[in-house]
């Protein structure tokens, strides 16, 4: 329970069918210290939130403290991949980790008989296993960010809001059930970042990825400067310095060198997709398959082949038209509204300017 | 099935407290009043102060009566400070520690109590101090050498004020004879209501008050007296016998025999009432969870406001860091029933059936 109205809804709908209800909120970090008051609690109004919500309810209720758990698998790791040259999905590691390894396990050990939370994702049983889909609201549909649970934690998984036509509903329930959370507002930034300043984040944890050095073209000739590689995602056209009819958006990020490699916008898209850490929902694909995926959480699905190599754990996804792809995103695959499956994107475009660039 | 067993978190009301505290909220008049309902109303303060220096070994005088433990201790590190270093055990409460940011911290032995020798070589080297100390844990329950304590400060020139919240009610306690500038008591930590505390003074201390108002206690802590928790307090001060509590002693012995588990401070002299012990490769936050569940509070580290189950320092303080986030504190409270033992064990045996069950059912998925 974050203290937003979906969790909260979630609560109140299975408190209210008869289920003994159990309402966990985990504490990532300290709020006094992300909002940067001195003498700030180290729990937000959200966790307070979701405190009145479970008393309204009349459930059992802990605060869970994940400040190291979420430090260590979460915020470490998105500043690493920022240093990677990345651009990555905290949400999706922290669903993997915080939440549905740990969560998971907590509620195992409890003797819970399942794990409810308020995302907006349905999950169907089948004969051959519980079955990952697209929420009934498109425009609320957060399947994409939950492509690395596993079929074992999706086995144990409830996703309660996955048929609600539209966020109004879920409001109305909220008011529904009398919770005070009804019209709060949703929450927008990644949670660790309040003010959204996340590059300040980045240049605290990994320094080297804040550095300031070239901005080149993909022979290797320098066109201007840039301030960390973290600020630059693949696709990117703004905040490069270089004239605005220039068409030249980020191709591929070089952090080893400090460079961001840049080229003309016709030239970003590429023709096949390496993942990596890849989750199966379905039995892993024996031969190349048909599919839709996504390359990012706003996106419509693309038609694609998928190449699935157990040996290597590599997939390889060939979009039917060339698809900008940003390292470090995830890549999910669907079958219409079905999750198969997904990964996280690798490098595609390798270092190409380190052959041809000419000698220091 | 249903047990109390957070005694160090606060102690259940006391029925003489309850009545006292009743009883001095139907009064109407303001003990700072001339008039006879304002006299009448100061009787009930006064008779408080009489039964919380008599408990204490103190004189009435020398009773200043405040919010609670936490303004107690804030009180006397303002009022005795004054230019002098702050040295303060490594083990002490929030309440202590941050009242005297930047003080330097006494360590303490393996089994909890505090390190007498690095005391006394902290003492000999340098300014005059002022040295906080807790009698007796809140999380282990273990009683420091206190008395030996005073004696070092004595020798040395320096000022002690004791934390009594945990020792109140629950060990024989002598402010006069223990030798300190200050001790802080707490109510609800006796079986008062929440909301008032004192600070027992030396005899023929001043002290100058955080908060000066229209002079109540003597110019040494302004406002209006919260009458109804005061009363209460000195209700609860009176039957707060530390030989009845003696009785707690056997049945935390049960427990502890029962689980067959580590306990932290076990070599130590501890209050009778309170066991820290763990369960290794459980976390603490799971066990509290899976107890309350099952019908019993207990707790682990110290409770923050935000309800999080937060990793204790006092473990770790005692080199004990790997038990820290393994062990839970049970404190059994005043009316504890004479079978706690028996259905702390069935509960504590049915959780630890389960995470077994679950660790192999963990690895059997991996």
């Amino acid at each position: 329970m974050s203290g937003g109205v979906d969790s909260s809804v979630v609560a109140g709908l299975l408190a209210e069918q008869g289920h003994e209800v159990i309402g966990a909120t985990l504490q990532l970090y300290d709020h006094g210290a992300a909002v940067q008051k001195k003498g700030a609690c180290c729990a937000g109004q959200d966790i307070h939130d979701a405190r009145d919500v479970a008393d309204r309810l009349g459930i059992a209720h802990y605060v869970l403290d994940r400040e190291s758990r979420f430090r260590d698998a979460v915020i470490a790791d998105f500043a690493d991949s920022y240093a990677r040259g990345e651009t990555p999905i905290p949400c999706v590691r922290c669903n993997q980790t915080v939440k549905f390894q740990d969560l998971v396990a907590l509620a195992r050990e409890l003797g819970c008989e399942a794990l409810a939370t308020g995302h907006y994702a349905r999950r169907t049983d089948r004969p051959g296993g519980p079955e990952l889909r697209r929420a009934a609201d498109p425009a609320r549909d957060q399947s994409y960010f939950l492509f690395a649970t596993t079929r074992a934690q999706l086995a144990f998984a409830r996703f309660p809001l996955g048929d609600m036509p539209d966020k109004a509903a879920v409001r109305r329930e909220a008011v529904r059930l009398g919770l005070a959370v009804a019209e709060k507002p949703d929450s927008q930034d990644i949670c660790f970042v309040p003010q959204g300043h996340y590059h300040d984040l980045v240049a605290k944890l990994r320094p080297d990825a804040a550095e300031e050095g070239e901005i080149v073209d993909e022979s290797g000739r320098v066109l201007g400067r840039h301030q960390g590689v973290a600020r630059y995602t693949v696709g990117q056209g703004r905040g490069l310095g270089l004239s605005r009819d220039s068409g030249m958006r980020v191709a591929s990020l070089d952090p080893a060198r400090r460079r961001v490699v840049v080229a003309p916008a016709r030239a970003i898209p590429v023709a096949e997709v390496p993942v990596g850490e890849v989750n199966w929902l379905i039995d892993p694909p024996q031969a190349p398959f048909r599919a839709e995926a996504k390359f990012r959480a706003r996106e419509v699905p693309q038609p694609v082949t998928a190449r699935w190599d157990a040996a290597s754990a590599r997939l390889v996804v060939t979009p039917d038209v060339p698809v900008i792809s940003a390292p470090g995103q995830g890549c999910v695959l669907y079958e219409g509204d079905r999750v198969l499956g997904g990964g996280f994107i690798r490098a595609s475009r390798a270092a190409t300017v380190d052959a041809e660039a000419p000698a220091a | 099935m249903s047990l109390y067993l957070d005694a160090n978190a606060t102690e259940p009301l006391r029925p003489e407290a309850r009545d006292a505290a009743i009883a001095a909220m139907e009064l109407p008049g303001n003990p700072s009043s001339v008039h006879a309902d304002g006299r009448a109303a100061r009787r009930v303060l006064e008779t408080a102060r009489a039964r919380v220096a008599a408990r204490f070994g103190a004189s009435p005088r020398d009773v200043v009566f405040t919010s609670g433990g936490t303004e107690a201790s804030a009180l006397a590190v303002a009022s005795l400070r004054r230019g002098r270093r702050v040295l303060v055990g490594a083990t002490e409460h929030p309440a202590v520690l941050r009242a005297a940011e930047g003080a330097a911290l006494l360590p303490v032995l393996a089994d909890g109590t505090l390190d007498l020798e690095a005391l006394g070589s902290a003492l000999a080297n340098g300014d005059p101090a002022l040295v906080l100390l807790m009698v007796a844990n809140n999380e282990t329950g273990v009683i420091h050498p206190v008395t030996e304590a005073a004696a070092l400060c004595r020798r040395h020139g320096a000022l002690l004020h004791l934390d009594a919240v945990q020792a109140a009610g629950r060990i024989p306690l002598d402010a006069v004879a223990l030798g300190a500038e200050t001790m802080a008591i707490s109510g609800h930590k006796l079986g008062g209501p929440k909301g008032a505390g004192a600070l027992i003074l030396r005899p023929g201390l001043e002290l100058a008050p955080l908060v000066a108002g229209g002079g109540q206690e003597r110019g040494r802590r302004g406002g209006t007296e919260a009458l109804p928790a005061i009363a209460g307090l000195g209700a609860a001060a009176e039957a707060a016998d530390p030989a009845a509590s003696a009785r707690l002693g056997p049945i935390r012995d049960a427990i502890e025999a029962g689980l067959g588990l580590p306990v932290a401070g076990a070599g130590a002299s501890r209050l009778p009432n309170t066991s820290c012990v763990a369960l290794p490769g459980a976390s603490a936050e799971t066990q509290v969870i899976a107890l309350d569940l099952a019908g019993m509070r207990v707790s682990a580290g110290a409770a923050c406001s935000s309800g999080k189950v937060a990793r204790s320092p006092v473990l770790a303080a005692m080199g004990l860091g790997e038990l820290a986030g393994s062990a839970i504190r049970v404190s059994l409270p005043w009316n504890t029933p004479d079978d706690a033992a028996e259905h702390f064990l069935a509960a504590h045996a049915a959780m630890r059936a389960r995470l077994r069950a679950e660790d192999r059912g963990s690895a059997g998925q991996g």
